[in-house]
């Protein structure tokens, strides 16, 4: 076996030069302005990571065709952040020796704090586009970071607030599949919280390793605890096969989750998703701005807008508003113009602004039900759009943390 | 009891479909002597395949021709560039299938895109059997017949013709099999295509499952070493032995403790490594121990 371990170990050294890797754009234009774009685009992430990047050289796209932001053009330089150690790798390099403006992507928590560090330390702004962890919100918190992309509490109480209207919590049993890293566990942390605090009944928890290929002895499990409710704390890949293969066993109970992307949907395909979600914007909303950006996103890629491509198109545009309405590149100053309130389109009902104190966007969701497959235009009509919440004359900050729920400190 | 019956079952059916993954890469490497790290890019490759061929043939035509697509595919790979590595340093054969995996899963994401492409599960294979208070799905009823009959098929071939006396006697003694003027390139090829062929099964039968995306092989391979380790190097039942030891303690951790299942399978491996250096069933090869 000596002859094994030696080539292992030697395969170790190969996997330290494959992981260095080659950045999508070099070209030095001292005139332009640089925006990073860092995010998963391999990995059990990378396919959501993809939508994001699409959508962020959408936006760059748009700005420079009407000229770009304070006359200048706008360049972005593209980054694969694998895994947290490699995005802090990544983020000083764009950071350094990029020299960009500020950063923008991420989905993954454990890179999203590892890259807020880095801006902290840099002081350049860092738009958090798709880690739902309420920590970076709360413990994690810091000045120079802020958040498109919806916190686990906000997705939590989005689905569950439409659940209490349908009497699915009080009452009823629950059974939480957790995916077994920081986003499941702070996921399960607010969703088993919220569900025991209206009365519904945890009957079981199963932390569940990322890049699981067979769910079927968890289904086992859940078919002989008979829950209500079966609620999901996957994401990515695991989303995927998990809906799959719930649908293959047939298992009677009620299928919902805590987070939920578009893409992971269509992967599975039509004949294996079922069950209501939450998501935080859907290509199929019917306001004209999202209309028109469903258009536009689709004449262009040949394929609608899925919704992380929503979240780095919005981040991209929110943050070159911001430098024209101020006039700086990045900096202390476009962070107060941020806390002071400005406000954006984010291609909802309302127009989107950060809350102070915690940098979160405060926007609508929206609760989705899987279509009936008689009703299906196309491979990406999927959802129902039920509702938004909160509902159009409720306070956006209905489904926020409160203070006392996540606390967040931010030294200047 | 209960419980712990319907995982024992249910791993050995999840067992099976490891069994196919892990003798593609026990074959190619107990007779070439490559550590195949690009087994998990076959695999992905046969469930793209199957993605693209089963809206003309069905998914039983997929099952049929995806695995021979990917053992064409094999077969050149080995032609032009595998068969230069046997003779000489392991790594070079390592590193040269490490990189392999590496532009086989880019090139995957260029054809096909990053995102997962839905597979559907074909509608005569769905639906569940209720055996008293257990459950069981048809399809993957269908994949444990289909893994038995490529278990089956491999041993036959390697036990029962000629072809397979060559393989057994290039595993023990390669120089030997040569003197005795026993051309073995052409023996090294049909291997190399037969294992990648398997890996293009196991593929083709987890898309309906897992759904097919560019990344799908890097996890399974793991398994798979996984899985030749423990049975041991060049032994076939060490392999179905193994595969099925894997699936059963896997569903035996996931009711006791679920972080730990990944886990599970290392801390298999490492306690039958320190009672059995060599797997086992692993024999001491002398080709393998300078």
């Amino acid at each position: 076996m000596n002859h094994f371990s030696m080539q292992r170990r030697d395969l170790l050294k190969a996997g330290v030069i494959a992981t260095v890797g080659f950045p999508a754009i070099i070209k030095a234009q001292s005139d332009v302005i640089k925006i990073g774009h860092l995010t998963p685009r391999t990995g059990f992430l990378g396919q959501v990571g993809d939508y994001g990047f699409k959508g962020a050289t959408l936006a760059v796209q748009e700005v420079n065709a009407v000229g770009g932001v304070l006359g200048r053009k706008v360049e972005m330089i593209a980054e694969d952040s694998v895994k947290p150690d490699v995005a802090v790798t990544k983020a000083q390099k764009l950071i350094e020796r990029d020299k960009v403006s500020c950063l923008i992507g991420e989905i993954s928590p454990a890179s999203a704090l590892a890259i807020a560090e880095q801006a902290l330390r840099y002081k350049t702004i860092f738009l958090n586009t798709g880690a739902n962890s309420d920590a970076l919100r709360g413990a994690n918190c810091n000045k120079f970071m802020f958040h498109v992309e919806g916190s686990n509490t906000m997705y939590t109480k989005t689905i569950g607030t439409w659940l209490r209207t349908n009497n699915q919590i009080k009452g009823k049993k629950w059974y939480f599949l957790v995916a077994d890293y920081a986003f499941g566990h702070d996921l399960y942390k607010v969703s088993s919280r919220f569900i025991e605090q209206y009365g519904g009944v945890n009957v079981g928890n199963d932390k569940i390793p990322t890049n699981t290929p067979d769910y079927s002895p968890y289904i086992l499990k859940i078919r002989r605890a008979k829950p209500d409710v079966v609620y999901s704390c996957l994401a990515g890949v695991d989303l995927t096969t998990f809906l799959k293969q719930y649908r293959e066993y047939n298992l009677p109970f009620r299928l919902t989750g805590g987070a939920m992307d578009t893409v992971l949907f269509w992967g599975a395909g039509q004949d294996a998703i079922s069950g209501s979600w939450q998501s935080l914007w859907y290509h199929g909303l019917k306001n004209s701005s999202s209309v028109a950006f469903t258009k536009r996103f689709t004449e262009k890629f040949g394929m609608p807008p899925e919704n992380q491509a929503w979240g780095d198109y919005v981040a991209v545009k929110i943050m070159l508003q911001s430098m024209a309405e101020t006039k700086a590149i990045g900096g202390i100053k476009v962070v107060e113009h941020l806390e002071k309130g400005a406000s954006f389109d984010v291609l909802k009902a309302r127009p989107g602004v950060f809350r102070a104190w915690d940098h979160q966007l405060l926007q609508e969701m929206y609760v989705v039900s899987v279509k009936d497959k008689a009703k299906i235009k196309d491979k990406w009509d999927i959802f129902d759009v039920v509702m938004p919440v909160p509902g159009n004359n409720e306070s956006l900050e209905l489904i926020q943390p409160s203070r006392e729920e996540n606390a967040c400190s931010m030294a200047a | 009891m209960e419980i712990i019956l319907e995982q024992i079952i249910n791993g050995l059916l999840v067992g099976s479909y490891y069994i196919v993954l892990a003798l593609g890469l026990s074959l190619i490497f107990s007779l070439g002597g490559v550590v195949n790290l690009a087994h998990g890019a076959f695999y992905a490759l046969g469930a793209y395949l199957a993605y693209e061929v089963q809206d003309q043939l069905g998914f039983g035509g997929a099952v049929v021709m995806a695995p021979i697509g990917v053992a064409l595919i094999g077969i050149v790979i080995e032609r032009f560039f595998l068969r230069r590595l046997y003779r000489e340093d392991p790594m070079l054969g390592l590193l040269f299938t490490f990189g392999l995996a590496l532009v086989a899963e880019q090139s995957l994401r260029m054809i096909w895109g990053s995102s997962g492409l839905p597979f559907a599960m074909p509608d005569a294979l769905r639906g569940q059997l209720l055996l008293g208070d257990f459950i069981y799905s048809y399809y993957r009823l269908t994949v444990l017949g289909v893994s038995m009959l490529a278990i089956a098929g491999c041993w036959l071939l390697l036990n029962k013709t000629s072809f397979g006396l060559i393989v057994r006697a290039g595993t023990r003694d390669p120089e030997m099999v040569r003197a005795l003027g026993i051309q073995l390139a052409p023996t090294l090829t049909a291997v190399f295509a037969l294992g990648v062929a398997l890996a293009g099964l196991a593929g083709v039968m987890s898309a309906p499952l897992a759904g097919v995306q560019p990344a799908m092989g890097t996890e399974v391979v793991t398994a798979a070493f996984v899985v030749v380790v423990i049975g041991g190097l060049g032994s076939f039942w060490g392999v179905v032995v193994a595969g099925l030891l894997v699936g059963v303690v896997r569903g035996i951790t996931a009711i006791y403790y679920p972080p730990a299942t990944e886990a599970s399978m290392y801390l298999l491996m490492a306690l039958i490594l320190l009672v059995r250096p060599r797997g086992l069933m692993g024999e001491r090869f002398e080709k393998f121990e300078r």
